[in-house]
């Protein structure tokens, strides 16, 4: 079952609203994504904490609808 | 989630320095997630146990309330869940990994 990046995208934000995300089709199938989200909420997180940040953010949907995500997760970059 | 795959899952994890759950065996891993985490606990040379969750309904359900974690594979190292496939691959190449299991003892 397909889902398109753009909702993805919306889900995240949805749980992290500052969170910048960047989604790759990888296989153009809309079912094989990797996503890259930054977020000042993640600083100090480990990246166990930050990356259930996001699955906590698409619920139900991973695993399921959402066979395949790459995630890789982020602070921001300070100046 | 019945508290004896909780169990069977803890004692795996207790009982075991290196523990991967995967789809698959390490010789013949049924996903490519999977696939890359044995690509990666070979290369680190570290001897690990893996549980094939495709052969078990149970505990497939059950490691993911485990750790809180809703995607296989899954790294325990010495009882603690480490991560999934991206966290490895990260965890990889930045050398912390081969760091993690080096402080352990559990690779050359």
């Amino acid at each position: 079952m397909p889902m398109p990046a753009a909702e993805i995208e919306a889900l995240i934000r949805e749980g992290i609203p500052d969170a910048q995300v960047e989604i790759t089709d990888l296989a153009g199938d809309g079912d094989h994504y990797a996503a890259r989200v930054v977020s000042e909420s993640f600083r100090g997180k480990t990246r166990v904490a930050q990356q259930r940040a996001v699955y906590a953010a698409l619920g139900e949907r991973v695993g399921g609808e959402l066979h395949a995500l790459q995630l890789t997760t982020a602070a921001p970059v300070k100046e | 989630m019945s508290d004896d795959t909780q169990q069977r899952i803890k004692d795996t994890v207790d009982a075991n320095s290196v523990v991967l759950f995967m789809k698959g065996s390490p010789l013949f891993p049924q996903c490519g997630f999977s696939s890359r985490a044995v690509a990666i606990l070979n290369h680190l040379g570290a001897d690990f146990e893996s549980v094939d969750v495709l052969q078990d309904q149970a505990v497939r359900q059950g490691i993911k309330s485990f750790s809180d974690w809703p995607t296989i594979p899954q790294l325990y190292v010495q009882g603690e869940f480490v991560g999934g496939s991206d966290i490895m691959m990260e965890m990889y190449e930045s050398g912390e990994l081969a760091e993690l299991l080096k402080a352990k003892g559990l690779v050359s």
